[in-house]
């Protein structure tokens, strides 16, 4: 089979998976190597989905043993097959490297045969790549869940990141929809690299030569929309994960209907959940970046987050007691929590007040989106000129604010000619 | 006593800025603009023109330091911008910075930081993207690209392009300012010098080999379902398509000759 064939499939195959970041390591070349990671990350192209591609994503192997009902790849999916040698996905990788198309590998797999034969077939790859071609960019290998953990330790010696990928949210929806994986063994695998990055981080801190296990962290991904899980279960199990297992990203992604099984949505006429996927996302920014809980954004009462507007503003409109917030006293938690404030704004807010009092032009300047902002905030006691909404307007001026953004269908330009029949 | 306004003419240059500085501050002038002698407009207030020394330019780099650490990172990048009349921008940032000291840096709302500050932001911003979308062509061994960028990014690219290939020849062309960042293996061995005409040989079949290769990654990895043109030219704006592998048609050139953007999905 041609390189190029391969490289379709695998692709294909690992499209899938939503963690596709580089972030978390700065580290520059040694001379005799070629490689270099940046801690903000590098996005190298955007798709025509709009998500950005950083690292060459393929799969070692598309061939697998389980029979998930959800992956493209299951066991009894009738697509084609193909497996990389560990060489030509080195030297396929070291080609685009030195382009500067990627920013190093994303190398997951299927299971071939057993999970530790798999584990050793990217640990050949990732020790030629490293050793033989002395690559010193991003890796991100996927831990395969119910290898030897001796395994999943060498591939993270030689990985930067890793992730372990918890698939669905519940393990009553695992049980249903990937009957061979089992909850446990999702969680021994993460636990164990996490004891794993943070034994390292005191070894390197001892020694510095000490070798580094998985030093950008470790990540996973969660499939959202195949099973019936509210958003306030997976916004919990999300911060249980950033808190138990220190975490530094937990992906969702909107279930793609690859599958016609009966236990699975419909396909047809099937629209991903692509804007509850948005939700969650920035859900998952409130908890990681604007010192939140879930508890807080979602309750009983109201387990999914409201479509209409970000789940902030809907914190803010439950909590009005809580503002205006005062721009030149509040301390950064309170800021945070206003809408239209981010967390490089609120910096800035707080770097310039030491100069002079802050006014609402001068939050203009500094890029504060005052739509939003504006019914929340007062400057030196004042709320903005000319403003005067109540409780029921504010609704609706935050939905307004929002609502061109979601107009689901595209206009159409008018055929003159419509299609006969 | 106000200062005299004068009309400034210097050799386009950093130093030669600087200089145009130490030169004001001793003869109590303010520039009100800064010509190059390419600049045919006359001007109606009396010229000045600035001899570049190196000395004197250098003695008004080190003072830089008296602005803190963000402030100077605003005196010295502000230059490369592309903000229209640049010179004087910086001009009244530097007379601010000498009057507030290290508090310029947070003197945000002021209109004159906020301008520079924009400005150093966008140049910073099109340097992050151009190190993602920069694509280098394999010719001979020797790795060459070529970027347009609407700043002056080179400057910016080097120390990350360098840290990232210490072992690899490459060549990196700036269309815009016509000039290219130059590197070899070896530590130090880099340089960005003016270059008038840029042209290269064909590409070889390994090269192309390569380029179809990952065109046929790019477009595998779009998942049909999540189409959304409109996110990634919010992440990628059509200016930088141009240059990119994946957006190309194989030419068999070196790189590819662009007056046209290509005209992708609407």
């Amino acid at each position: 089979m041609e390189l190029l064939d391969k490289l379709n499939i695998l692709a294909d195959a690992a499209k899938y998976d939503a963690a596709c970041t580089s972030s978390g390591l700065d580290r520059s070349a040694r001379p005799g190597t070629i490689g270099s990671t940046m801690m903000a990350g590098c996005c190298h192209s955007f798709s025509a989905d709009g998500r950005c591609v950083t690292l060459l994503k393929v799969l070692q192997t598309n061939f697998c043993v389980y029979d998930c009902q959800y992956c493209v790849n299951r066991r009894s999916n009738d697509v084609p097959r193909a497996a990389f040698t560990p060489e030509e996905l080195c030297e396929l990788t070291m080609s685009f490297y030195r382009r500067n198309y990627i920013e190093g590998l994303f190398l997951s797999s299927a299971v071939i045969q057993s999970p530790d034969y798999t584990t050793e077939l990217m640990i050949r790859t990732l020790r030629i790549l490293r050793e033989v071609h002395r690559f010193g960019g991003y890796v991100h290998a996927k831990a395969i869940p119910g290898a030897d953990p001796l395994l999943t330790r060498r591939l993270g010696l030689l990985a930067d990141r890793m992730s372990v990928n918890i698939e669905l949210p519940s393990s009553p929806s695992l049980a249903l929809l990937a009957p061979d994986k089992k909850k446990e063994a999702i969680l021994t695998p993460m636990a164990q690299i996490r004891d794993g990055i943070s034994e390292s981080k005191r070894e390197v801190a001892v020694y510095r030569h000490a070798p580094r296990f998985a030093p950008a962290g470790q990540s996973t991904q969660m499939i959202v929309g195949a099973t019936p899980e509210s958003d306030k279960h997976i916004l919990t199990l999300t911060q249980a994960l950033y808190d138990r297992y220190q975490l530094k990203r937990v992906f969702y992604s909107a279930y793609m209907p690859v599958s016609s099984s009966p236990l699975l949505p419909v396909a047809e006429n099937f629209k991903p959940p692509l804007l509850r996927e948005h939700r969650l996302y920035q859900a998952d920014w409130l908890l990681r970046y604007y010192h939140f809980r879930a508890e807080e954004i979602l309750d009983e009462d109201q387990p999914d987050l409201d479509p209409r507007m970000d789940p902030k503003c809907c914190w803010a409109l439950r909590h009005l007691e809580f503002f205006p917030v005062e721009v030149n006293r509040a301390d950064y938690e309170s800021l945070l929590r206003v809408p239209g404030l981010g967390v490089r704004s609120a910096r800035r807010i707080l770097r310039a007040r030491r100069v002079g009092p802050l006014n609402f032009e001068g939050l203009k300047r500094l890029g504060v989106v005052l739509k939003r902002a504006q019914y929340f905030l007062t400057c030196s006691g004042r709320m903005m000129a000319g403003l005067r909404v109540s409780e029921d307007g504010l609704l609706r001026h935050l939905v307004a604010l929002e609502a061109p953004a979601l107009a689901e269908p595209m206009p159409e330009q008018l055929s003159l000619f419509g299609d006969a029949g | 006593m106000p200062w005299t306004q004068i009309s400034c003419q210097y050799d386009g240059t950093y130093p030669g800025f600087l200089s145009c500085v130490f030169d004001c501050y001793v003869n109590k002038e303010e520039p009100v603009e800064f010509r190059t002698p390419d600049d045919t407009c006359c001007s109606l207030y009396p010229l000045r023109t600035v001899v570049t020394d190196q000395e004197h330019a250098k003695r008004v780099y080190r003072s830089f330091a008296k602005f803190g650490a963000e402030g100077q990172r605003l005196a010295v990048r502000a230059f490369l911008t592309c903000l229209p009349d640049k010179e004087l921008w910086l001009w009244r940032l530097i007379r601010l910075g000498y009057q507030l000291g290290p508090k310029i840096g947070q003197n945000l709302t002021d209109p004159v930081v906020d301008k520079v500050r924009k400005a150093v932001w966008h140049l910073e911003h099109e340097a992050h993207q151009y190190k993602g979308f920069t694509r280098f062509s394999e010719l001979d061994g020797v790795l060459a690209g070529e970027i347009e960028p609407k700043n002056r990014v080179l400057p910016l690219l080097r120390a990350h392009f360098c840290g990232r290939y210490p072992q690899e020849s490459f060549v990196l062309h700036d269309r815009t300012h016509r000039e290219a960042l130059f590197h070899q293996p070896g530590a130090g061995n880099c340089a960005i010098l003016p270059v008038e005409d840029f042209s290269l040989g064909p590409a070889g079949a390994e090269e192309l080999a390569c380029r179809k290769l990952w065109r046929a990654f790019y477009d595998t990895i779009a998942i049909e379902g999540r189409y959304n043109p409109k996110c990634r030219m919010t992440n990628m704006p059509k200016r930088y398509w141009a240059m990119m592998t994946e957006f190309q048609e194989d030419y068999g050139a070196a790189l590819p000759e662009v007056h046209t953007l290509p005209s992708g999905p609407q």
